[in-house]
């Protein structure tokens, strides 16, 4: 995609935005323009914090989903065996929404930060467990015996062929996951917290009534959920150039 | 510098593939093994690589037993078996970079030299230098063979083990690859085993022909070709004898030995 033309539909989507603004013509749609000054006040106050706690709990729980799902999925992935054994429960559990265990983590987890970390945890390992497992599991044979052949051993494999092979699927995980992360942060943020953007857009919206403050937070979260998106994109292009070849 | 000894070997619930066969192979010799799918050719060569092993017998190479496979020996395979992830040169690297993973640990890497992990010399060899950075997606099948062998050959091997390698390949590469091989033979001092199912391809490249038939082999049907590798070997009338005679032994109807398009026998 061209600078150009993401320049182009932001200034597209500004527009309609103005555009709705004067016809709706209530408090409760401010225009971008009063939006966008609320919004680098707020950062001044304390909406700067709230993105800070809500980008922690993001990274936190993708650190941990990769950490332990990527190797869970390698060794499913290289084990028909044990994969038999697991792919029943996975292919039970992986559908269901994991947004409604929200309550029942903030029951057992109590409050601050470990049950939003716990829920998007969950949503991404899942998504990175049956990725990762499926790419490793479909590494040719002819591929390993052939580097075995070099005097690859067990290690060597994984560091050769077996890590380098799940970072796509790593990262393809992350970019079809990214989104519904970011939307269930904001649900998981409503309950129990005073920190977090979830928590900051409802509190100015549904207490407070100060209606370009709650645009101001939905506009920070839309550059969160955005820049963890390009940052996917980056590593992307950064990690799997191969990928990108004609 | 290869012995087979007593050997059997059977995939679980089949007929043995080998029963006690022995067979020798002399260092500097090039063998082709030919027969039809099924009858255990590529098997033959995943066990002199140590990829697989008998049930019964031992694979001898240089005396010593074969339980895993041996740093001098390298493996070509029909599917070329490259990282589709790195470029040509990292691809041709990699075998240096396992040896400097594992040290000069005489199991995955041999003792006695480490070497220096460069591998210009051979891209240049195989003609190869204007592609290193470009990545196995963006090659012909001739270029991805080329750089598998370059990958193997870096490694400095005495015996080369290849598995219908030029198999996938069009009729003028597969060609040119086959000249190629019989050079890179004589300058590495190789010995060369090479499975193919193409009884032109055998007659091309081995002076000694193994025959394996239906399982189980139990004696190897040896057939000598002297003449193989000698220079426009191909358009003579001993090349055309030996191909009859190769496909008389494999008990096939008799045709004109000119290969099919897709080289297949």
């Amino acid at each position: 995609m061209k600078r150009r033309d993401l320049f182009l539909a932001i200034i597209a989507i500004l527009a309609l935005w103005q555009v709705s603004a004067w016809l709706v013509n209530q408090p409760i749609l401010p225009s971008p323009f009063e939006v966008i000054v609320v919004f680098f006040r707020e950062l001044g106050d304390d909406l700067l914090e709230h993105f800070a706690v809500s980008l922690w709990r993001v990274i936190a729980s993708t650190g941990l989903a990769i950490a332990l799902a990527s190797p869970a999925g390698l060794i499913l992935g290289q084990s028909p065996r044990l994969n038999a054994i697991f792919s029943p429960v996975i292919y039970l559990l992986y559908p269901i929404p994991k947004v409604v265990l929200v309550p029942v983590l903030i029951l057992m987890l109590g409050l601050g930060d470990l049950p939003k970390i716990i829920i998007i945890f969950i949503i991404l390992f899942f998504q990175i467990l049956v990725l990762v497992r499926d790419q490793a599991a479909s590494l040719r044979p002819e591929l390993i015996q052939s580097v075995r052949s070099l005097g690859a051993g067990r290690r060597a494999l994984f560091r050769f062929v077996y890590l380098p092979a799940s970072l796509p699927a790593i990262l393809t995980a992350l970019r079809q996951s990214v989104g519904t992360a970011v939307a269930v942060l904001y649900i998981a943020e409503l309950f129990a917290t005073q920190r977090g953007l979830g928590y900051y857009i409802y509190f100015k919206g549904s207490t407070l009534f100060d209606y370009p403050a709650m645009y101001a937070g939905i506009i920070a979260m839309s550059l969160l959920g955005l820049g963890l998106y390009f940052t996917v994109d980056w590593l992307e292009r950064r990690l799997c150039p191969w990928q990108f070849v004609e | 510098m290869v012995r087979l000894e007593s050997l059997s070997f059977a995939y679980a619930d089949q007929i043995p593939i080998f029963q006690d066969f022995t067979w020798e192979v002399q260092r500097g010799d090039t063998w082709a093994i030919l027969g039809p799918s099924g009858c255990g050719k590529s098997t033959l060569l995943y066990l002199l690589a140590g990829l697989r092993f008998p049930q019964a017998g031992q694979v001898l190479i240089d005396e010593q037993a074969i339980t895993r496979p041996r740093p001098h020996t390298g493996l070509i395979i029909q599917e070329y078996g490259l990282l589709p992830w790195a470029t040509v040169r990292e691809n041709a690297r990699l075998g240096f970079r396992i040896r400097g993973f594992y040290g000069p640990d005489g199991t995955h890497a041999p003792t006695d030299d480490l070497p220096s992990g460069d591998v210009d010399q051979w891209l240049n060899r195989l003609r190869l230098l204007p592609h290193a950075d470009k990545y196995p997606g963006q090659l012909s099948g001739g270029q991805r063979q080329r750089t598998a062998i370059a990958r193997t050959l870096a490694l400095k091997p005495d015996l080369l083990l290849m598995d219908e390698p030029f198999s996938s390949l069009d009729a003028p590469t597969r060609e040119g690859l086959q000249i190629l091989t019989l050079e890179l033979q004589a300058e590495e001092h190789l010995t060369l085993v090479i499975v193919t199912h193409t009884i032109e391809e055998a007659a091309i490249l081995g002076k000694k022909i193994l025959l394996l038939g239906e399982p189980p082999n139990t004696t190897p049907r040896v057939i000598d070709n002297p003449k193989a590798g000698i220079s426009d070997y191909r358009n003579s009338a001993e090349y055309t004898a030996m191909c009859r005679d190769l496909r008389d032994s494999m008990d096939l109807p008799t045709r004109n030995p000119v290969p099919s398009p897709e080289g297949r026998a």
